[in-house]
């Protein structure tokens, strides 16, 4: 066999993609679910300007995690989609109708209140959406043969509904934060104030959908709570109750940038915790990445271009977040 | 029962595929050229100095932005449609086809994006040098961007260097030039950046002629009418000579596409017509009411007046595309590809007379030419697709074996929520690019008004100094 198993090599990147889809694509749906929170004008406007600039490159890594399956792991991509199939047109509408508000709401001042909605609500369900076809994946897929195999409203379950949930919290805390981060004065009071509250609703949630998943699958029992894995598991919600007391210290402390990166490390945590759920599955006990794989050439081929590629792609990006650092507000730059 | 459904469902994921990259592909058709566009105005302002370009800049930015944001949106639906609803499709191509597209998103995507930003609300930030390179960046993106998409779809037209594997999927074979390069891709990718420069210029042109009319003497308007219709008379003849090389090259590769792009139902072994007009008529299998020039067809793609051509009589039934829309779609096309050049000739002449910016029915007809591009690109893309029908990897793949196994409610509901909202989302958004589009270029045209840059507080000022 060949000295690197290239398998795990993709298998890691598209774990990155989603890694970096979640950081940095996160923020900017929470703060489109919080939007109708904040004071029409000026606050509202400087939320949007607080992302503006860096959206589009944000969701781009959700293209990347898409393409990236279709590239790596064909099969798992041909499985998946058709199996979420309503979670991800949803999602897609709910992208279209937030991606055109950034420019349109300045386009019509007219109809800026039907935009902000459109901002608003595309947000909130392309993240409900998310959260749903993660907590459908985790449930399990019906599979017969190379195709999915269930009916069209496979997907729907308490336990899925949970994760949405779920994640609606996760990113408007994230959005939360990062407005904590780039604004001042009453708007950065208000969100504080709902950070503080998102961090309690999201720990809640975590140990809720933690429960939950014990009890889908043997496996995820076994990976968690066998000795003497157990003693590696047990790490992660250890970790994930010292994070939230980071996080509340940091936000209680008035930091402005700490606060989001405590709320990011939590959102890690909870990937690993998938990681361990079902590691090495693409599809849980259905799947797994080997079966799932791209032949040997197709996979050296676009290691060779990503190995390159994203290095490049950070560089730049980091770049472009660098160039509109500092606080947005109404009157200027600090 | 099972059979109903499972045609209903093929038919419902064709025409949602159908419409959505429809709708996406307007939007790229426009910002590669204006990508292209703006790239050009900035740099002849950075070199020349002269207020008129960075007002055309200012000008055409606000209408590059909402036309991006439509082609973003429309993309990432179209990233995923080939997994909601071409699962099969995805598992055997995927292998082939899905490194490009990583490849696309890697070079392509990332670079548009990440410099977009900069090139929208950076200018008072990054400095006129550093700004420059970002509006370079997006406009090399797009056209990376182009390359790559075009490669996967030339080589589900015209596969070359796959091999097949023991589980039916199409595996790469040792040369990935042999696969990115496939024969029909180099006809394709010039004949469609072509297409998006000239859909750009006959747009500008249009906006441009619209403005003069009002007003003779609007510089903005002066300079963006001259340069569209530079673009038209240079481009125009160029695009013709490329699509008659692009289809001598379908000739080679796809027969039967040029059979039902020419209406030859029946083979002519002594020279083939060419049929100008006629109503294609797919019960009978002949054209109704046919124009036809004897012999010409046989011209045209053979260069010989007597070569043989075989027609759709020599294909199995089963492997026909409709004939009628490629037919129609066809001539559409080709017909605008010559009033085009028709129009660039004819401001040629106004412009030895001294006469461009004066000409009113000059003016008139490039406002109703404005959005010709749009149409002959549609109904290019409509040749291309549903001439190749009925494969999706031509001779290998039938689109009937490529779709998703997925109930037709699930499908009829998601196309009746995608006509809805790309309806009503994107109708709104031509609508404002309408309504930016009327207003006449100032000569102090103002940043993106009421976006970031003013919110952020710095005074456009220093960096643009406008005027004429
Ligand atoms: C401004 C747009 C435009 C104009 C004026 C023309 N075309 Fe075109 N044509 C396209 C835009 C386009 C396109 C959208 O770019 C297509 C669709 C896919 C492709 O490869 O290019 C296309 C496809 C296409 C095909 C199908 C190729 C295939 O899929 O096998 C042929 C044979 C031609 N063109 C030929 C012509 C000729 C002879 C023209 C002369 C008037 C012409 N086109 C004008
Ligand atoms: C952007 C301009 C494009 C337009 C306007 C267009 C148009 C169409 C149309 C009209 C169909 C339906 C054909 C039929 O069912 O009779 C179709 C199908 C399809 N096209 Fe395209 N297409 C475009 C680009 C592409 C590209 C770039 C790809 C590949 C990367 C692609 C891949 C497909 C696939 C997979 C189908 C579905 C299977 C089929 O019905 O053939 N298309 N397209
Ligand atoms: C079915 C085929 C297609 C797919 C799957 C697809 C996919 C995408 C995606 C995902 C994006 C958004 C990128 C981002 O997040 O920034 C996008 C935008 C874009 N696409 Fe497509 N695309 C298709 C057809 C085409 C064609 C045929 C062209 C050009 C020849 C094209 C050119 C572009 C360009 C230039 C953009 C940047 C946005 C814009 O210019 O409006 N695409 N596409």
């Amino acid at each position: 066999m060949t000295m690197l198993d290239l398998t795990v090599v993709w298998a890691a990147i598209i774990g990155f993609a989603i890694i970096a889809y979640v950081v940095m694509d996160g923020f900017d749906l929470g703060i489109g679910i919080l939007f109708p929170l904040f004071k029409v004008g000026k606050d509202r406007d400087t939320a949007m300007n607080s992302i503006a600039p860096v959206w589009d490159g944000n969701e781009t890594w959700l293209v990347l995690g898409g393409g990236g399956l279709l590239a790596a792991f064909p099969l798992a991509y041909a499985i998946i989609l058709p199996a979420l199939y309503a979670p991800l047109i949803a999602m897609l509408l709910g992208l279209v109708l937030r991606g055109v508000a950034f420019e349109f709401r300045w386009r019509d001042p007219a109809h800026r209140a039907l935009w902000d909605i459109a901002f608003t609500g595309g947000s909130a369900v392309a993240t409900f959406a998310q959260g749903i076809a993660l907590g459908a994946l985790l449930q399990g897929i019906s599979v017969s043969g190379r195709a999915y195999s269930g009916g069209w409203w496979e997907w729907l379950s308490p336990f899925s509904l949970l994760t949405g949930f779920g994640l609606v919290i996760g990113y408007a805390l994230l959005g939360a934060c990062w407005l904590n981060w780039k604004t001042e004065g009453g708007l950065q009071r208000q969100v504080v104030t709902y950070a503080g509250r998102l961090g309690i609703a999201l720990l809640i949630v975590i140990v809720a959908v933690s429960l939950a998943t014990l009890t889908l699958e043997n496996s995820y029992q076994s990976r968690w709570l066998s000795f003497p894995g157990v003693l590696a598991t047990a790490q992660v919600p250890l970790a994930t109750l010292i994070v939230t007391a980071l996080f509340y210290r940091s936000l209680s402390r008035r930091k402005d940038a700490q606060p989001f990166f405590w709320a990011l490390s939590l959102f890690g945590l909870c990937i690993v915790g998938l990681g361990i759920s079902i590691w090495p599955d693409v599809i849980p006990a259905r799947v797994t990445i080997w079966e799932a794989a791209a032949p040997y050439r197709s996979q050296l081929f676009m290691l060779v271009g990503g190995g390159v590629l994203v290095p490049v792609i950070l560089a730049y990006t980091a770049w472009a977040y660098w160039v509109f650092r500092g606080k947005v507000s109404g009157e200027g730059y600090h | 029962m099972t059979m109903f459904a499972s045609v209903d469902a093929l038919l419902l994921a064709r025409a949602q595929f159908a419409f959505t990259v429809s709708f996406h592909f307007l939007f790229p058709a426009f910002s590669i050229g204006l990508a292209s566009y703006l790239m050009v105005l900035e740099g002849l302002w950075l070199k020349t100095g002269k207020g008129v370009y960075a007002n055309l800049f200012r000008y055409w930015l606000k209408i590059f932005a909402v036309v991006f944001a439509m082609g973003v949106v429309s993309g990432i639906v179209m990233s995923y449609q080939f997994g909601t609803n071409w699962s099969v499709f995805s598992d055997k191509a995927g292998p082939v086809i899905g490194p490009l597209m990583a490849y696309e998103v890697l070079t392509a995507f990332f670079l548009e994006a990440g410099f977009l930003g900069v090139m929208l609300f950076g200018i008072n930030k990054v400095g006129r040098k550093l700004h420059f390179t970002a509006t370079c960046a997006v406009a090399i993106g797009t056209f990376i961007s182009a390359f790559w998409i075009l490669s996967v779809n030339s080589w589900m037209q015209t596969p070359t260097g796959y091999e097949i594997g023991a589980n039916g999927q199409f595996l790469p074979g040792p040369s990935w030039a042999a696969i990115i390069f496939n024969p029909s891709f180099p006809y394709r990718l010039v004949h469609t950046v072509l297409a998006a420069y000239l859909t750009t210029a006959f747009a500008v042109g249009g906006v441009g002629a619209w403005h003069l009319l009002k007003d003779r003497a609007n510089p903005g308007a002066r300079t963006m009418f001259s340069m569209a219709m530079w673009m038209a008379a240079i481009v125009a003849p160029i695009q013709i000579f490329a699509g008659d090389m692009h289809g001598l090259n379908t000739l080679e590769h796809q027969p039967v596409k040029v059979m039902a792009m020419e209406g030859h139902y029946d083979s002519h072994p002594d020279g083939a017509p060419l049929i100008l007009f006629g109503i294609p008529n797919s019960k009978e299998k002949r054209i109704d009411h046919a124009i036809s020039i004897p012999k010409a067809s046989s011209l045209i793609l053979k260069h010989e007046l007597n070569a043989p051509l075989r027609g759709l009589d020599s294909v199995p039934d089963a492997d026909e595309p409709p004939v009628g829309i490629v037919f129609w779609a066809f001539r559409v096309m080709v017909g605008l590809g010559f009033a085009m050049l028709g129009l660039g000739a004819w401001s040629l002449l106004a412009r030895m007379r001294g006469r461009l910016h004066d000409w009113t029915w000059l003016h008139r007809s490039a406002l109703l030419m404005g959005p010709s591009g749009f149409v002959a690109v549609l109904a290019g893309w409509i040749v291309t697709e549903v001439g190749r029908q009925p494969f999706t990897v031509y001779g290998l793949l039938r689109t009937s074996h490529s779709a998703s196994p997925l109930d037709a409610p699930a499908v009829a509901s998601s196309l009746l929520a995608f006509v809805i909202v790309y309806f009503s989302v994107f109708g709104m958004g031509i609508w404002y690019l309408l309504h930016l589009m009327q207003k006449p270029p100032q000569a102090h045209e103002s940043a993106l008004d009421g976006a970031p840059i003013r919110t952020a507080g710095i005074t456009p000022a220093p960096a643009i100094e406008g005027g004429e």
